[in-house]
């Protein structure tokens, strides 16, 4: 792909608004094959990796053929046969089942069909996990976890994402105070990632002081009024809160803070100092405007990033969330589920990639100019 | 060498990045230090367990946890004897009767954690007999049973049911414990004292032969303590210093260089090969890295070195070729590169030599910042349970600690000592990856 940036800005003469917005139409239909075909590979993929290109079918064969001898052998109706009719018998069901699982086209053939149905977003049924209200569907499984990390790590991304800019934003135009000196001392901490500062505020609040709980997402017995609720909910989040916060707000505060830094040495912000214009405005005009894709940027990826939560941290605090259910997939072999996550996972990062290709044509007037590039 | 004088120049203006370098150089010398004073092989012995431990107490806290503590907890006590030694009571044909006494002084102000005697008997056919007395300070005398040896024995004082009930306590409390007014009445406190268990043997071969190790498990032992498989956590502490530096670099070497390296080849070559580049990072974004490497562990292997080989191939196409991307595309078209292209220099040695080490500045605080990042993925695998099945690690040690819920049963030595590790390497490497970042950018100096 040529390099856009460097096209001559000028390439767009005044001739007419319908060029720009064929050429945004153009662009919008372009970026969205491509951001499809992208999809559509990395599902496959999933799909191949969830299933060891065809390594996992062994394993569930051999599951089958064992649980159905178990079966048979159990079955007083079968009690009198020879081995070798009983042979015949469980032969007979391991076929059945196989045939019923698809077990027996080959891989490749399977997974065109699974792609298939995962672009459709027909996610279909676990094999054996199930909700808590016992359905089998994939979208019932995924459905009943969404809500527990979208609460938990939407709270933390949101709390991180906008102490950090409003400190940083403070922390530009204070540069080199001593609040600004310990945060960039600071910093390093950050090295380590939530679940590792989990594991010390369990010791120190759950064991030491025994103030909240040490895992979970509410207590048991549930509490019965919705006030009651939400205060279990609110104690059993303090923690995985306050280590996620903890774990990447230093390092945060102090990358924006360079950021803001850096944009507020521009010639055209020493500008419009030298011209006297109020701080306040130039830190909106000057510094936050041209500064705003990189921040929305950022602030998508973020949302993007709530999807799967974190394996560890939900692991360390026993959050019902979706970390945990693909860990629990994982070890159940559960492929459904482990590509239903993928599938969704996918869908939502192309589509803001794709909204944000659109916000960027909005808000940079130089890529709506010349027909985007990245 | 020139270049390695500015920066050293450079970097010590930086408390923090000596503070890192300190920390990066005592991880060095410790993980020098494990591999030569146990050799690998011993290592995973060591750590796989079993009987080469069973002197060992299982949960016993570090030694130096005694400094604050009012009532010292006993250490490990192992008091040996054999037969050759004793005094020989009577001889009989084809035998003899003798007395063996272990004299076990005892001065802590705390019960010991466990007793067990370890016998060793060496005969041919007819098994010896032995019965124990046990003889305290003040001359009281306690029956501890008969027992019929056999080659080897354990013999477990406290965890007999049937001496707890005689004697009121396991028998590591009662028969260290203060008599009360009643008889059978245990105060609770322990009588210090030169203790003494005397072994009566009774042996029908002449050349047969009888030693004995009676062990008093202590409640602290060495710098780290002890896991609930009475491994010494120092072997795992030690040995987990050069893995996770190995992990580390391996994998933050990997992941970098073939990212420039890549980029670097894409922005130069351009066309279908740069497209190819872009999408294959489009398709590896989509891709979820954690997941897949359970996937891996779960169903394939958990070597470290498999993960580590998944890391680099995940890490190589990672979101870090577009940054790098737009930092090359103005190198491309520098003068300096026409002129290497004038005097008719190849590709390759265009993209290695002229392009790449351009934005090696910007690179390299970034590559050792990264550094830690692996080391925690590592520990966080072990903390998942997909740990490497064989070595010793930090991230295991935390998985034990979690599975056998250290931090609930008051083991917190157990969960603070390679978090410390953890900590410590993390911070060595992101201090100075930090201070690098100030150096080799100067324009974020103006803090």
């Amino acid at each position: 792909m040529p390099d856009n940036s460097q096209a001559p800005v000028g390439a767009a003469p005044g001739s007419g608004i319908w060029r720009n917005l064929r050429r945004l139409a153009l662009f919008t239909v372009f970026r969205l094959v491509a951001l499809f075909a992208t999809v559509v590979v990395g599902v496959y993929l999933a799909i191949f990796i969830a299933n060891m290109g065809g390594m996992v079918d062994q394993l569930r064969e051999a599951q089958i053929r064992a649980e159905t001898a178990e079966a048979v052998r159990a079955e007083d109706a079968f009690r009198d046969l020879t081995p070798l009719e009983r042979n015949q018998v469980i032969e007979e069901r391991v076929q059945r089942e196989r045939a019923r699982l698809r077990l027996d086209e080959p891989f490749v053939v399977r997974s065109i069909d699974y792609l298939r149905q995962a672009i459709s977003l027909n996610l279909g049924r676990a094999e054996y996990m199930h909700s808590d209200s016992g359905s089998h569907r994939v979208y019932s499984i995924i459905g009943e976890r969404l809500p527990a990390t979208l609460l938990l790590f939407g709270a933390a991304n949101l709390l991180v994402f906008t102490v950090s800019l409003w400190l940083a934003l403070w922390l530009s135009r204070n540069y080199g105070g001593r609040l600004d000196r310990l945060v960039v001392a600071l910093a390093p901490t950050s090295a380590a990632p939530g679940w590792f500062y989990g594991i010390f505020l369990i010791l120190l609040f759950s064991f030491v002081l025994p103030l909240l709980p040490a895992g979970g997402m509410v207590s048991a017995p549930v509490p019965e009024t919705a006030f009651g609720y939400a205060r279990s909910v609110l104690r059993h989040m303090a923690l995985p809160l306050l280590a996620m916060f903890v774990s990447s707000i230093f390092v945060s505060v102090y990358s924006w803070r360079t950021f803001f830094l850096i944009y507020s040495s521009e010639d055209y912000v020493e500008m419009a100092r030298a011209k006297g214009l109020p701080p306040r405005l130039i830190e909106r005009r000057y510094i936050l405007r041209p500064t705003l894709p990189p921040i929305l940027t950022s602030f998508a990826l973020m949302l993007i990033g709530l999807w799967g939560g974190a394996i560890i941290l939900e692991q360390v605090f026993n959050w019902p969330g979706l970390g945990t259910l693909v860990f629990q997939a994982v070890g159940h072999r559960d492929t459904p589920v482990i590509i239903g996550t993928v599938v969704i996972f996918a869908y939502l990062l192309a589509a803001t990639v794709f909204v944000l290709d659109i916000l960027y044509a909005i808000l940079d007037p130089r890529v709506r100019l010349t027909g985007g590039g990245r | 060498m020139r270049t390695w004088h500015l920066l050293w120049q450079q970097l010590r203006r930086y408390p923090s990045a000596l503070v890192g370098l300190a920390l990066i150089g005592l991880f060095v010398a410790l993980s020098l230090y494990a591999v030569l004073a146990i050799p690998y092989r011993e290592a995973l012995l060591l750590w796989r367990g079993g009987e080469q431990w069973q002197d060992y107490p299982r949960n016993a806290a570090p030694a130096w946890t005694n400094w604050w503590r009012r009532s010292k907890l006993p250490e490990t006590i192992v008091v040996r004897e054999s037969s050759a030694e004793a005094t020989v009571e009577e001889t009989f044909p084809d035998g003899r009767r003798l007395r063996m006494t272990l004299a076990f002084p005892y001065g802590y102000g705390e019960f010991p954690q466990e007793m067990n005697l370890f016998v060793e008997a060496d005969f041919i056919e007819s098994r010896p007999f032995a019965s124990l007395l046990w003889q305290t300070p003040d001359g009281r005398q306690f029956d501890l049973g008969t027992y019929r040896l056999r080659g080897r024995e354990r013999i477990s004082l406290s965890q007999n049911r049937d001496l707890a009930r005689r004697l009121g306590a396991p028998a590591h409390i009662a028969l260290l414990s203060e008599p009360g007014a009643r008889p059978l009445e245990l105060t609770g406190r322990v009588l210090p004292g030169e203790h003494r268990l005397i072994l009566d043997l009774v042996m029908f071969e002449d050349d047969a032969e009888v030693s004995t190790k009676l062990i008093s498990y202590g409640r602290v032992h060495g710098l780290a303590g002890t896991d609930h498989q009475r491994r010494d956590l120092m072997v795992a502490l030690l040995w987990g210093t050069p893995i996770a530096l190995a992990f580390g670099l391996l994998a933050a070497v990997g992941t970098t260089v073939t990212t420039l390296v890549v980029a670097a080849a894409g922005v130069w070559l351009g066309g279908w090969i740069d497209a190819a580049i872009q999408r294959i990072t489009e398709v590896n974004m989509i891709l979820p890295m954690l997941p897949v490497l359970v996937m891996v562990g779960a169903l394939y292997s958990r070597s470290i070195w498999v993960m580590l080989g998944v890391v680099v191939l995940f890490g190589i196409f990672s979101a870090g070729i577009k940054m790098y991307r737009a930092m090359l595309l103005p190198v491309r078209d520098a003068p300096y590169i026409e002129a290497a292209r004038a005097y008719g220099a190849g590709h390759w040695r265009i993209i290695l030599r002229y392009m790449i080490p351009r934005v090696l500045p910007v690179l390299i605080p970034a590559f050792v910042t990264l550094i830690p990042s692996f080391v925690f993925l590592e520990a966080s695998l072990a903390v998942l349970g997909l740990g490497d099945p064989v070595l010793p690690t930090w991230g295991k040690i935390l998985n034990d600690a979690q599975s056998e819920g250290a931090l609930y049963n008051g083991y917190y030595y157990w969960v603070v000592a390679p978090a410390v590790m953890l900590m410590l390497s993390g911070l060595g490497f992101a201090m100075l990856g930090f201070a690098m970042d100030r150096i080799f950018n100067p324009r974020l100096r103006a803090g």
